[in-house]
């Protein structure tokens, strides 16, 4: 008798092109919930208030002329990172390897302050320094990449692995370069002569990292939307067989890709350790090689989106920090929120690219 | 019906919020004057290390009545400057940090802010930085090492009478973090105490190469037991080393904290740093408009190196008694943990020993440091620097 069968409850059609102001009206529902379901969770774990915690998160992030600029910092070299990988992404290649690439980049810094600090002039040890830096995070995408266009390995485990490779090569220099012995630290290079630091431009020491990956983004941006390489890459992304079809030398533009990728990883080494830690440890990359896939991805390997995208994930990371110190909340909670909040913004462009319709009843 | 629960929701934490914060505010009215303190821990309470900081920074500040905030999660980088600097912004007074790659970053505020005192424990610099407002802080942990080495001992003793072992296989095994002054110094006085007891007492000692890894500290003790070791005791933090004991059965030694709880069996007596005393010590002095010395370093005598309760299940009769006893000949001054004529270096007794008192990256020895009998530990400046290798003590490893 009940042979007829029920239509689903609802069922998924892929949407038309949403104009603009409907795409941003989903995101912002999207975001509005966040904050509802943030609040909740606030309330029933923690039993504060949840206006209080946003504001602190806000306090946390841009509350004094210092929070800002540190603010500023941890976007810009977020961003550079993001940056980086981009070229890499846009051509399909998952260069997962950031981390390693900043680290050994880095470690070029660092040794060059160590080695020849007191033998030749500041501007000139700067100038080495930049290009070791650059050169050895060209080195640590470079291997992969040859790798994949001759014999088209496995681009996503062979840079995840070289990002141990680097952990494991600071970690031995650590060793070589500690001071006091057996403490395994480095600690500050060069405290007491200041040789090889970036010099203070502007109003506080963070403002010439921002200043270089502002104009970073612009090339970039440049680069990617009306050179003939950023036409090759998209390419090489779209299809191999076309970019071969139409002349393109596939094997080249990875290659040549992958170096310029690495290459500016290298450089967020060395504005990390050149411009602001003056040292070096296997934990400074902080995870930004990974956080800068996110970084990319959420602003769908814009350059300028990517402004925004690391702005949140940094703005988060901050307020999560003031947060812990204000309410005696352990710093995971933060994290908690943050969490969330990406999930619905991540969520939101289901909705953007998808429509459900519910059973008729 | 939905938007409903969610405006009803939103109201009553609204409603929650603003009783909250008034309460909050009541008790800020209670604070002592305008002084206030900032904490910089490395990582959070679940941490052993850091919570035996926050546990005395939150002592001393309950006890003087004082505002304060800490900032945890602090890495030994750039971001130590910049927590620095904002607490300096946020108006405190003296500003304290808990690890030892914090000093560096430490020192950079402490030249941007003057009129702003900043106090590191465990560094090294601030008797050569010639800075007013930069000090350092440890404690003569050394002394609650040696004697946590006595009730070793025992334990080692009371197995030969009982026949468990022989008096040549009286080996211990100790579970190092690097070969760092701080770390040689521990186990060396902790061997020191326990050969003061046991005369034939050996010990092997293997390092990790971190400062918490609970995966290689349990291994590490493993290994050590199938060497053949009889007893252990660690420097690293985790629980790695006192769970790998437990479960072979062996008798263990801990460290920062009493580890009873998951050791029932095994665990024999802990040594740990007290911070309340000199946190206290310091911010009184601010307070009052004073400056302290460069180092400090608290002692038995401070309460700043204390041990846990004895665990009567694991250590051997008499211990507490026996330990109080050597504990009041320290505090007297009749007996030093490091008295030359107790160890030999290479089959000879030391007359001389220059240290590496004053950081430098050739690691020069500058400091004469043995007169009157015994090596001076932790006097030319607060963090240790005994580094010397003693015969009867053998490293498995030196890559760290």
């Amino acid at each position: 008798m009940k042979n007829k069968t029920k239509a689903p409850l609802f069922h998924i059609t892929k949407r038309k092109m949403l104009p603009w102001h409907r795409r941003w009206f989903i995101r912002l529902i999207g975001i509005l919930l966040s904050f509802v379901v943030c609040a909740i969770i606030t309330m029933v774990m923690t039993g504060l208030n949840p206006v209080e915690v946003a504001s602190s998160l806000v306090y946390g992030a841009f509350g004094t002329p210092r929070k800002c600029w540190i603010l500023g910092q941890e976007v810009a070299i977020l961003l550079c990172v993001a940056l980086a990988l981009t070229p890499a992404f846009r051509m399909r290649f998952w260069n997962l390897g950031g981390e390693g690439q900043i680290l050994v980049g880095g470690l070029a810094c660092a040794a060059c302050m160590i080695l020849i600090g007191d033998k030749v002039p500041n501007g000139l040890l700067i100038f080495i320094m930049l290009v070791s830096s650059v050169a050895a995070g060209a080195a640590w995408a470079l291997l992969p990449a040859i790798c994949k266009a001759k014999w088209n390995t496995n681009e996503t485990l062979f840079t995840l692995m070289m990002n141990y490779v680097g952990i494991q090569l600071v970690a031995y220099f650590t060793i070589v370069w500690e001071v006091p012995k057996g403490s395994g630290k480095i600690g500050i290079i060069n405290q007491n002569t200041n040789a090889g630091w970036l010099p203070q431009v502007g109003p506080s020491k963070y403002f010439l990292n921002i200043l270089i990956v502002l104009a970073l983004t612009v090339i970039i941006y440049i680069y990617m939307r009306y050179s003939k390489h950023g036409y090759e890459i998209a390419v090489v992304g779209e299809s191999e067989n076309t970019a071969r079809y139409a002349g393109i030398k596939v094997g080249k533009v990875i290659i040549r890709t992958l170096l310029l990728s690495g290459a500016l990883c290298g450089l967020a080494g060395f504005l990390l350790v050149g411009g602001t830690n003056h040292t070096i440890t296997t934990t400074i990359a902080g995870g930004r090689g990974f956080t800068a896939v996110m970084v990319a991805w959420l602003a769908k390997f814009n350059p300028i989106g990517m402004i925004f995208s690391s702005l949140l994930l940094v703005f988060f990371s901050q307020g999560a920090s003031e947060i812990s110190t204000a309410f005696s909340l352990n710093h995971s909670f933060g994290d908690i929120l943050t969490g969330i909040i990406l999930f619905f913004i991540i969520g939101s462009e289901f909705f953007i690219n998808y429509r459900i319709h519910f059973r008729k009843s | 019906m939905k938007r409903k629960i969610l405006s009803v929701l939103t109201c009553v934490g609204l409603a929650v919020g603003l009783l909250g914060g008034t309460v909050s505010a009541v008790a800020a009215d209670d604070a002592a004057g305008d002084f206030k303190v900032g904490f910089i821990m490395l990582h959070d309470e679940n941490s052993t290390y850091d919570l035996n900081f926050i546990n005395g920074a939150t002592e001393a500040c309950e006890k003087l009545g004082i505002e304060y905030s800490i900032k945890t999660n602090v890495p030994e980088g750039q971001e130590c400057y910049d927590a620095a600097c904002e607490l300096a912004d946020a108006g405190c007074n003296a500003i304290f940090a808990d690890s030892f790659g914090h000093e560096d970053y430490m020192i950079e505020a402490a030249k941007e802010f003057p009129d702003v005192q900043f106090c590191h424990s465990t560094g090294t610099k601030a008797h050569t930085e010639g800075l007013d407002n930069y000090h350092n802080a440890f404690a003569s942990i050394y002394e609650g090492r040696y004697l946590a080495g006595v009730a070793a001992g025992m334990k080692l003793n009371e197995m030969i009478a009982d026949g468990t072992i022989t008096e040549e296989e009286a080996k211990i095994g100790y579970v190092g973090a690097y070969t760092y002054a701080e770390v040689i110094s521990g186990y060396t006085s902790f061997f020191l105490g326990a050969r003061s007891e046991c005369p034939s007492a050996t010990m092997e000692v293997t390092f990790t190469g971190s400062w918490y890894d609970e995966t290689a500290e349990k291994e590490g003790a493993t290994k050590l037991i199938n060497d053949g070791c009889v007893l252990i005791s660690q420097h690293a933090d985790s629980m790695g080393a006192p769970t790998a004991c437990e479960a072979a059965g062996v008798p263990d030694v801990s460290y920062n904290g009493s580890t009873i709880a998951a050791c029932p069996n095994t665990f024999i007596v802990s040594s740990r740093i007290d911070w309340a005393p000199y946190y206290e010590y310091a911010i009184t002095a601010f307070m009052n408009g004073e400056n302290i010395d460069a180092d400090y370093i608290g002692s038995l005598q401070t309460g700043s190196v204390v041990l846990t309760e004895i665990n009567d299940k694991a250590a051997a009769a008499g211990t507490v008694e026996h330990v109080e006893e050597v504990k009041a000949a320290l505090e007297s001054g009749d007996i030093h943990v490091f008295d030359t004529a107790a160890f030999t270096v290479e089959g000879e007794e030391l007359t001389s020993y220059m240290a590496d008192v004053d950081t430098d990256p050739a690691y020069e020895g500058d400091t004469e440091v043995i007169s009157d009998g015994y090596f001076h530990e932790s006097e030319y400046r607060s963090a240790p620097y005994f580094d010397l290798q003693i015969d009867g003590i053998t490293l498995l490893d030196t890559a760290f």
